[in-house]
């Protein structure tokens, strides 16, 4: 589904992502795993398309299309998704308003008619009683006034509306709390599935008790330097992340990745 | 500060000064001694000051040289001008439950309207009115003809207009919808005159709308409307302002409030109209008087939008509240002056002002300038103003969602806009402005 290879990134002009390989099947959910400054959001940046992000080698391709050439619109009709690690507050565009042309501008690119009325309301409720998202919250303006872990909430409120073939997850359960991790861990799993897959960047373990990954890596000064199973999260909760360092340090890495 | 050496003279204006010398050698009009001598008063004033070049403060920004230099046509054909029924449908509020009012390049036309069968509204041609109480008491008292070129010129010189009267304790249960339309084969200067006056304890919601049929022809239009608001009445008053780019505004609004009366003005204008200057001067002569006054421009092309206005508190514990917003595309220009006094016996007064912009344009031009005079030294008052481009990061949220360029941008336009829409009470109303808005973007 996602290949990246070599990728290498800067923001004015400082390298962040320095080879960067990866891979991503249907069906599995990566966990990428790291100190701060290691490049994880630098990685969904460059994903997604935002500006300011130079990708300097390297290449990324999406179900085999080259995804560095498209606009950030169009990675989003393509199925990819970012939940991001600071949504931005738009007062004076609803919710519901932004979430209707997003799916119809997705529909659009992929030939469907607009969504219609009824079948839009249905889809609402059931995702809203699945993410256990307040009906008041979903018809207010987007993000406006709402407390940190409303507003993660809202983005895999969206995530479920949008039903995307992969899904970044940013650092979505820094500074939920523990009921609210528990919701949007439920909603996540129910929402996997063998055609889709997820990206969960994280600081911390406690969110991959939740949702179980098929893989952990662990980015550090711009590449994978490790991967494995959920074990390696326990590792890293355990010991941090310095004896990864002094590995890195200490031999030339290859990547470690398949 | 004005004088002969700065003002603008040209052909108009020489035709205005022989127009009033003819009407006032015929002697043919029965007018009333006062209004022949307020007319006198306003022409002498014109006659000495012109039309007003930027060195006049109050134009400082809006060169109006390029709008006059055309041969205009002053006097008006009395033959009723023949009107396309689409068109003034089209200046309607779509599914409003109203009244229906059209004045045809200034003049009332019963044929157009609607009949309003309510009591204690009274409807009629300006020239009609003259003879009646409230406009003997109200007529000419509140506009400032010395400081206001064009309010002068339009006193000296006005043929007609609209009059409305609400009686006291009148509660118009349905909009009363105006639509302006002008339609010239000439270039053509015109100037209506109306009179608003809501009576003690009524109540009313006006919509007036500005459309122009598309001719070759320039007009320049001078509206002035005298709006006075009884004790105790409440008047909704909207301005939806469109037009094409043969069309010139001057449009001034002086409205008068007593004790305790409610004055909301919503206005929106839109890209077309070439020059567009609002004077919009509200006076709270009276205790416990609430004013909100909502603007929105959308500004286009080479548009020139200028809105002005005059919040004057005179007496205490009255409450006022501005917020203009503009949305400024291509190479428009905008104004935005916004005074407001309070007078040293206004104590107890709440004064807000707020201008945004939002500029989509590289060449789009704005000017923006709050100005305060507090005389009192008990108040609550603030104002600010603000020029920005489009939120960058919330420009890329909406993309990452799969939202392109186009609607993304519409979404943040009216998303700025929504603070002053949000205000409108009558959805139909706000629905209207919104398809507007929507349309202005394109164009």
């Amino acid at each position: 589904m996602l290949s990246i290879k070599n990728l290498k990134a800067s923001v004015e002009e400082k390298e962040i992502l320095k080879g960067l390989n990866l891979e991503v099947k249907p069906g599995e959910i990566h966990a990428i795993m790291g100190p701060n400054g290691s490049g994880k959001s630098t990685l969904a940046s460059v994903l997604t398309g935002k500006e300011n992000y130079e990708v300097t080698a390297g290449e990324v391709l999406f179900e085999g299309k080259d995804l560095l050439e498209l606009s950030p619109e169009d990675r989003a009709r393509e199925g990819i998704f970012l939940a991001f690690q600071y949504p931005v507050e738009i007062p004076g565009v609803s919710n519901i308003n932004f979430l209707k042309t997003a799916l119809n501008e997705i529909r659009a690119y992929r030939k469907q008619p607009p969504i219609e009325a009824k079948e839009f309301l249905r889809l609402l409720k059931e995702k809203q009683k699945l993410l256990e998202f307040d009906t008041t919250l979903a018809n207010r303006s987007l993000n406006e006034g709402f407390s940190g872990g409303e507003k993660k909430r809202n983005e895999i409120f969206q995530l479920a509306m949008l039903e995307p073939k992969l899904a970044i997850l940013d650092e979505t359960d820094s500074g939920l709390d523990i009921d609210a991790l528990r919701i949007v861990s439920r909603g996540v799993n129910k929402l996997r599935s063998s055609k889709n897959a997820f990206i969960i960047i994280t600081h911390y373990q406690r969110l991959l008790d939740y949702i179980v990954p098929d893989y952990v890596h662990v980015l550090y000064n711009g590449q994978i330097v490790k991967s494995g199973t959920k074990e390696l999260a326990l590792e890293l909760e355990e010991k941090g992340y310095d004896w990864l360092k002094e590995d890195a340090q200490e031999t030339t890495l290859k990547p470690s990745f398949q | 500060m004005d004088n002969t050496i700065t003002q603008i003279s040209n052909s108009l204006y020489s035709q205005c000064i022989a127009d009033y010398e003819l009407r006032s050698s015929s002697k043919d009009t029965a007018e009333p001694a006062e209004l022949s001598a307020l007319r006198e008063k306003a022409f002498q004033q014109f006659k000495k000051t012109g039309f007003p070049s930027t060195k006049v403060e109050d134009w400082k920004y809006t060169n109006l040289t390029p709008f006059l230099k055309e041969e205009f046509i002053t006097e008006q054909e009395s033959d009723l001008v023949a009107v396309e029924e689409s068109l003034v449908e089209k200046a309607m509020v779509p599914g409003l439950d109203s009244y229906r009012v059209v004045v045809v390049n200034g003049v009332y036309r019963p044929d157009l309207s609607d009949n309003i069968p309510h009591e204690g509204v009274y409807l009629f041609p300006l020239s009609a009115a003259i003879g009646r109480p409230a406009f003997k008491k109200h007529f000419g008292q509140y506009t400032d003809i010395s400081r206001n070129h064009f309010a002068a010129v339009n006193t000296a010189l006005f043929r007609d207009g609209l009059f409305l009267e609400i009686k006291n304790n009148t509660v118009l249960g349905k909009p009363l919808q105006v639509v302006h339309l002008t339609a010239a084969d000439d270039h053509t200067f015109l100037q209506p005159r109306h009179l608003i006056v809501v009576g003690t304890s009524a109540a009313a919601t006006i919509i007036e709308s500005y459309v122009t049929v598309d001719n070759e022809a320039s007009v320049f239009i001078n509206h002035v409307s005298e709006i006075v608001v009884g004790e105790n009445a409440q008047l909704q008053h909207y301005y939806i302002q469109t037009g094409n780019e043969k069309a010139r505004y001057i449009h001034h609004t002086e409205v008068y409030q007593l004790a305790s009366s409610v004055y909301n003005n919503y206005k929106a204008s839109f890209p077309g109209t070439s020059l567009l200057r609002n004077n919009l001067n509200v006076a709270l002569d009276g205790e416990n008087v609430e004013s909100h006054l909502y603007g929105l421009y959308l500004s286009g092309g080479h548009q020139l939008v200028d809105n002005h206005t005059i919040v004057d508190h005179r007496k205490p514990h009255c409450q006022s509240n501005e917020l203009y917003k503009g949305v400024m595309k291509d190479e428009a220009t905008g104004v935005f002056n916004g005074k407001i006094f309070v007078r040293k016996d206004a104590q107890k007064t709440n004064a807000f002002q707020q201008n945004n912009n939002l500029m989509l344009g590289k060449k789009a031009v704005i000017d923006s300038k709050p100005q305060l005079e507090i005389f009192a030294d008990d108040v609550k008052c603030s104002h600010g103003s603000t020029v920005g481009q489009f939120n960058q990061e919330a420009m890329f949220y909406l993309k990452s969602r799969g939202i392109g360029d186009e609607k993304a941008r519409a979404l943040l336009i009216h998303a700025f806009a929504y603070d002053v829409t949000e205000k409108i009470p009558i959805p139909e109303v706000q629905a209207h402005i919104n398809q507007l808005i929507e349309e202005g973007l394109k164009s």
